[in-house]
């Protein structure tokens, strides 16, 4: 076997083997777009003012990281799990309940960096557990049964006084400020998600391509060839639950950071299902997928409004548009936004070469 | 039933205990201790009507939901759009000729309609791709909503029960028994009485239809094997759509049945829907008395959660999924 591949592989003589390496684990160093999309978000508040850093792009990797956990499950995991948002959303609430905020009654007070944590470990148990529960049963049940463990918190959270405040929500949610830092501030906290989002990101492409991440794909391609070859196929698909939730729950505890307060309608059934719409829209079959689709969702709900006004329809019919444009995305496209731009590239690309020239990117 | 007991004899005892319990806390007199303990036992009796009444209006959503899934493998996640649907149709026939029943006959046709457009333009198409019917399903649970939205608003709205339902109705269940030795009898509205009536008397056309009829032997065919039905000479894509209009149409009925009884608003398409989803993974997907017992169940623990531990209610509904899930995935009474 190896010795195939050195035959396949010629290698160029003016790179080291480690750069070889690295650039056979990472391929998105090789491509310049990448870079470019990279030195912008990095410069990106030189760019934008305030309201687009926070209100379009934090807003964009928040809910793309959000997205990206379902990305992960349905598209290397095959399973289509709609309680990632309620995930993140409990994570949002232990943040919420365990640090500091207005509602003095429910709130612990811990200090933010013994909040945060616990947060995240009990959202990723929380969702490890529902993950548990949903390999119970195979392929499209899984779709019911988070849709339900979805909707039974967000009743939860609306009848439970206790501990999530009701209807109301926790309110005023204190936010990290050390080393002289108010951590909330525009350019500080679109540093913080665009940090988090690139961990994330790079961390489902490794594993994507680590032994596990092949192993998951092999479960969702045949599970039972999978347990035939002495894989556990449970075990992975509930491991790659508890990844996966490790995400979204990272993206719900930036969530509550930025807009400083959580209720029962951060977690509702129809917040569900958007984050579901992100990740088809974006494509399920690649990690920048679910951000290209969580761009065009929050552009479209920021700015529909005045551009239905413009065009003299009533502006209202937001929801209508987005539930159009997913309905033509799932009926043309099974692989979202990024499928049709592949598509149109290698056209593109087949075109110019038969005229004599381009190289794949 | 026998073989149920013979195959697993922990299991029928337990029930067996429990249904005993449940008949004396209905039927017997309660001793002042217990009454001390968990209150009046006039609640308590209100709380179970409720839920069985409940039940029966979750049975008629959710056996929709099973029959198009058991046969066609759709997960229709647009199920609570098609009762909320009915119910505004219903509430505007009602409102606009005054008669209830016929209200019910144009929710289900009008719905039953949209549900046989939705099986030949959209979902015929994608036979056999369980995902994207799914995603689909969504989108237009998502445009509809929308669309519902438009035309009626946000605000909530009841369909007026007629008057010769209005009322309570006296049942032969003691409540208590008053100083002076009378017996004192439980109250109860007619018309949830009436609907739960009705909604056991589909349930038993239902079973029969798909028991003793020649279509139902074709439908119950399908849900086994709908390949080797198609193979022998059946015209399954008529089956299909005159299942999802049925379906549908159930559900239709019972969103005038939930405006009657609650009302109806834009949210309760979501509420339906997870009524439905939990009765059938509860009950058993595709299986129509598994969709009876579990609205049963589920109307049961929603309404005396709703009483006794009124802010963990829905904890309880799904303690109870998670149990199901737990000890018999495919739900209490599937088949496999």
């Amino acid at each position: 076997m190896s010795l195939l591949q050195s035959t396949q592989f010629r290698p160029d003589p003016s790179t080291s083997t480690t750069r070889r390496a690295l650039l056979r684990a990472w391929p998105e160093f090789q491509n310049p777009v990448a870079w470019l999309v990279a030195l912008i978000l990095v410069i990106m508040p030189l760019i934008a003012n305030g309201f687009f850093l926070i209100e379009i792009f934090a807003t964009t990797l928040i809910l793309g990281i959000i997205a990206l956990s379902l990305m992960f499950l349905a598209g290397y995991g095959g399973m289509v799990s709609l309680m990632q948002l309620t995930i993140a959303g409990f994570a949002g609430y232990m943040v919420a309940v365990f640090g500091m905020s207005g509602n003095a009654n429910i709130s612990l007070g811990w200090p933010w960096w013994l909040a945060t944590p616990m947060a995240l470990a009990l959202a990723t148990l929380f969702g490890t557990l529902g993950g548990a529960l949903a390999v119970r049963t195979e392929g499209i049940y899984t779709i019911m049964i988070t849709l339900a463990i979805g909707a039974a918190f967000y009743y939860f959270t609306n009848q439970n006084w206790a501990i999530f405040n009701g209807h109301t929500g926790i309110n005023t949610v204190a936010t990290p400020h050390f080393w002289g830092v108010d951590w909330r501030s525009d350019i500080a906290f679109y540093y913080v998600t665009l940090g988090v989002a690139a961990i994330c990101y790079f961390a489902v492409q490794y594993v994507s391509r680590a032994p596990f991440g092949l192993a998951l794909q092999g479960v969702r391609d045949n599970s039972r060839r999978m347990a035939a070859l002495g894989f556990n196929p449970n075990a992975h698909r509930i491991a790659a639950y508890a990844f996966a939730a490790f995400i979204a729950a990272l993206g719900g505890v930036l969530q509550v950071w930025n807009y400083r307060q959580i209720s029962p309608g951060s977690v509702s059934v129809g917040a569900c299902i958007d984050v579901l719409i992100i990740a088809v829209v974006g494509g399920i079959t690649r990690p920048i997928g679910p951000f290209v689709g969580a761009l065009i969702f929050v552009l479209l709900r920021t700015f529909a409004l005045d551009v239905l006004i413009k065009l003299g329809l009533d502006g209202n019919r937001f929801r209508l548009l987005i539930g159009l444009g997913f309905l033509a995305i799932v009926f043309w496209s099974s692989d979202g936004v990024i499928g049709l731009w592949e598509r149109w590239r290698r056209r593109n690309t087949s075109s110019t070469q038969r005229s004599g020239g381009g190289r794949h990117g | 039933m026998a073989r149920f007991i013979e195959r697993h004899p922990v299991w029928a005892l337990i029930v067996i205990i429990a249904v005993a319990v449940l008949a004396w806390l209905v039927f017997a007199i309660w001793p002042p201790g217990l009454e001390a303990a968990i209150g009046r036992k006039r609640v308590f009796l209100n709380a179970v009507l409720n839920g069985i009444t409940l039940g029966g209006l979750y049975f008629l959503v959710a056996s929709g939901f099973t029959l198009i899934f058991g046969l066609m493998r759709n997960v229709n996640l647009a199920h609570g759009s098609l009762y909320l649907f009915g119910g505004y149709v219903g509430y505007a026939v009602s409102t606009w000729t005054g008669s209830w029943i016929l209200s019910f006959i144009v929710a289900f046709v009008a719905v039953a309609l949209v549900g046989v457009i939705l099986q030949l333009a959209v979902f015929r198409r994608m036979e056999g791709q369980d995902l994207r019917q799914t995603m689909v399903t969504i989108g237009l649970s998502i445009v509809f909503a929308d669309l519902m939205l438009w035309v009626f608003g946000g605000d909530f709205y009841q369909v007026q029960t007629p008057t010769w339902l209005i009322g309570p109705v006296q049942l032969p269940l003691l409540t208590a028994i008053k100083s002076s030795g009378e017996p004192v009898y439980l109250q109860y509205p007619l018309v949830r009485l009436v609907i739960f009536a009705a909604s056991v008397v589909i349930g038993i056309a239902m079973w029969l239809a798909l028991n003793r009829t020649r279509i139902g032997m074709i439908v119950r065919a399908g849900v086994d094997d709908r390949d080797i039905l198609a193979a022998t000479g059946v015209r399954i894509q008529l089956v299909f759509v005159l299942v999802f209009a049925l379906g549908a149409g159930l559900a239709g009925i019972a969103g005038v049945v939930g405006g009657t009884f609650q009302s109806l608003s834009p949210g309760e398409d979501t509420r339906f829907l997870l009524a439905s989803l939990v009765v059938v993974i509860v009950g058993g997907m595709g299986s129509i008395p598994g969709a009876a017992l579990g609205a049963v169940i589920i109307g049961l623990a929603e309404q005396l959660g709703s009483v006794y531990i009124p802010t963990y209610a829905i904890v309880v509904t799904f303690l109870i999924m998670v149990l199901v899930l737990a000890l018999r995935p495919q739900g209490l009474l599937a088949r496999r």
